[in-house]
């Protein structure tokens, strides 16, 4: 008895250190880093040059950071943009994704299961990124326009069904009812459905907001006006082109030589990121609920 | 006299305006762009619009199956999701037991929240991160060789590590996010059939391996297989960022999403890339309805329709 005991704690001892270990190696990989490009971003251009990057620096400097925001138009500007587009798209997605959620599970709607299939197919058959790209440019003519950044994102249809499955959790007699008081469908929709949605809601619009503020895909396919960059585009093009670096320090008056590149690039990537470190720990409970709600079957 | 129809149609009026923005949204990006794929067999101009250009028949295939790009750009692809769903399965599905054995509270949430990060960053960043990482002049891993005596790498010209460093930097971006999935299925598990083992005498790792596993088994099939239905997609944000244009590294990093890219907007071979890109759409169609076919037979509940 005494033995067995024994060998229990053993066998937990040793599944306690492999787990707090390798979990905590992980982590420490998974922050890792970010640590070394904050510390990049704070490190004297001579000693990126001649050291490399390292964790902490020895000479701390905040030329890159200066360097920034002594021409922060470009930056402000992209700023602007991606608010602008997250704030605006997920609210028009969300209100589109719940209101098509709504209709196609109204179970007294007779052409519900045409309409979901409608919606179902497309993630099962998809056109690619060929004739996409050929309607967008030729045909609609949306290229190197806000409406492209704006409109691509916005349904996701997997979002739908989601939503879909969410809603069906919700007692259809509250519908039925407010028919009979003579209430619209759309009323209904928005002063009772709605209110009660408010977990996914919270949970999708989190996704879909993530989506438009890390979008640069589109602006990749569709934008070459410097003035329609969004923050992530804007740091794609600095960080793959020299030139662009030297365009920026030319406009802030630096000779080029003097320009702290490497840093630069470290810096502008925390002005960038910096956002999402800050808030991500705030809103990822909400992601883990909605993940758990059961997104997995749409 | 009104038709059926027509009285449904003012019957449902409101519901079919509810459903009109979104509906119009799949009919525009997503229908029209499958009608689009008939771009494949045209011998596409603008002037000429899709539906006027001429017909190819099957020329636009011809180039690409004959250079062996086709070839080339599959097996990565196929390889590379392989390695993945591999790879990311066993990650995630370990880190979401180890978490779920840790009796510490503020332990658990603080290396889960960790653990998150990487999902929550574009793949730009990402870019920036490998190039702070790998870069050959200054970047962090040959800093350290140097310091170990190691002669320095250079990554970016070297086409044999970037499989292993692909495949590392997915997993690092993926494994908090899995693991929620795996970690709310073990919580879910009846605390009973626990108690039973331990009364049992089932060691901790007897409990893991003959309860929490089989208890995950359908969690882990329903993201296997919807991993498995897109294995012919490559994630074009990973290798774009992580590679580019860096010719030398192409023949172990080219995907068919990669290729379709540079076709395109590159070359601007449209025909080619239409084709590519219609060969990539039907393959998809074909593993989706495979996969959920054979899972049907077996397994009734796992399929995903």
């Amino acid at each position: 008895m005494n033995a067995n005991n024994k060998k229990i704690r053993m066998d937990q001892l040793v599944l306690a250190v492999v787990s707090y270990s390798w979990v905590t190696l992980v982590a420490v990989i998974c922050v890792l880093p970010f640590l070394l490009i904050l510390g990049g971003s704070f490190t004297k251009e001579s000693e990126i040059v001649l050291e490399g990057f390292k964790l902490i620096p020895k000479q701390f400097s905040l030329d890159a950071y200066r360097f920034i925001f002594e021409y922060p138009e470009d930056i402000i500007r992209a700023y602007g943009l991606t608010v602008s587009l997250t704030a605006i798209g997920t609210s028009l997605s969300l209100f589109f994704i719940s209101m098509s959620g709504y209709v196609i599970q109204r179970t007294d709607f007779k052409w519900r299961n045409i309409f979901s299939f409608i919606f179902y197919f497309t993630t099962l058959f998809s056109g690619g990124l060929v004739p996409l790209y050929i309607l967008v440019v030729n045909y609609l003519k949306l290229n190197n326009t806000f409406w492209v950044l704006l409109l691509l994102p916005m349904i996701n249809v997997f979002y739908i069904l989601v939503m879909k499955s969410f809603m069906r959790s919700i007692p259809a007699a509250i519908t039925e009812s407010a028919k009979i008081d003579g209430a619209g469908d759309f009323t209904i929709f928005i002063r009772l459905i709605l209110p009660l949605c408010k977990p996914a809601l919270a949970t999708i619009g989190l996704f879909v907001a993530l989506a438009y503020w890390n979008d640069w895909y589109y602006s990749l396919l569709f934008i070459s006006d410097q003035k329609l960059y969004p923050l992530q585009y804007y740091l794609y093009k600095i960080i793959g082109n020299v030139d662009a670096l030297k365009i920026v320090a030319e406009k802030s008056g630096n000779k080029v030589p003097d320009l702290p590149g490497e840093g630069l690039k470290m810096a502008l990537t925390m002005v960038v990121t910096g956002p999402i470190i800050f808030l991500y720990p705030f809103i990822q409970r909400y992601f883990v609920k909605g993940l758990t709600i059961g997104a997995v079957k749409g | 006299m009104k038709t059926p129809f027509l009285r449904d149609l003012h019957r449902y009026k409101t519901l079919l305006l509810m459903l009109l923005p979104a509906l119009l949204f799949v009919l525009l990006f997503q229908y029209t762009p499958m009608l689009g794929l008939v771009l494949a067999f045209k011998e596409y101009t603008y002037a000429k619009g899709i539906l006027g250009s001429d017909w190819a028949g099957i020329d636009n295939f011809r180039f690409f199956f004959i250079s062996g790009d086709v070839w080339r750009v599959t097996r990565n692809t196929v390889l590379y999701n392989a390695a993945f769903i591999v790879i990311n399965l066993v990650l995630q599905v370990g880190i979401a037991v180890m978490l779920s054995e840790i009796r510490s509270r503020w332990f658990k949430k603080i290396s889960q929240s960790l653990m998150f990060l990487p999902f929550f960053i574009s793949w730009v960043v990402v870019g920036t991160i490998a190039y702070n990482l790998l870069n050959y002049e200054h970047g962090t891993v040959n800093t350290l060789f140097g310091a170990a005596g190691i002669d320095p790498v250079n990554f970016y010209s070297t086409p044999g590590v970037w499989p292993f460093l692909l495949v590392f930097f997915n997993a690092w971006k993926a494994v908090g996010y899995g693991a929620v999935f795996y970690l709310a299925a073990i919580m879910s598990i009846d605390q009973e059939m626990f108690e039973a083992a331990e009364t049992d005498g089932a060691n901790a790792f007897q409990r893991i391996w003959y309860i929490t596993i089989p208890c995950l088994k359908p969690t882990m099939m329903i993201l296997t297989l919807l991993a498995v239905g897109q294995i012919f997609r490559g994630d074009f944000g990973l290798f774009f960022n992580m590679v580019g244009g860096n010719g030398l590294l192409f023949s172990a990093t080219d995907v068919i999403d990669t290729f379709v890219y540079r076709s395109l907007v590159e070359n601007n071979e449209i025909g080619m890339s239409a084709a590519i890109d219609f060969y990539q759409s039907v393959l998809c169609f074909v593993t989706i309805l495979l996969v959920n076919g054979i899972v049907r037979r077996t397994d009734k509940d796992s399929a995903l329709f």
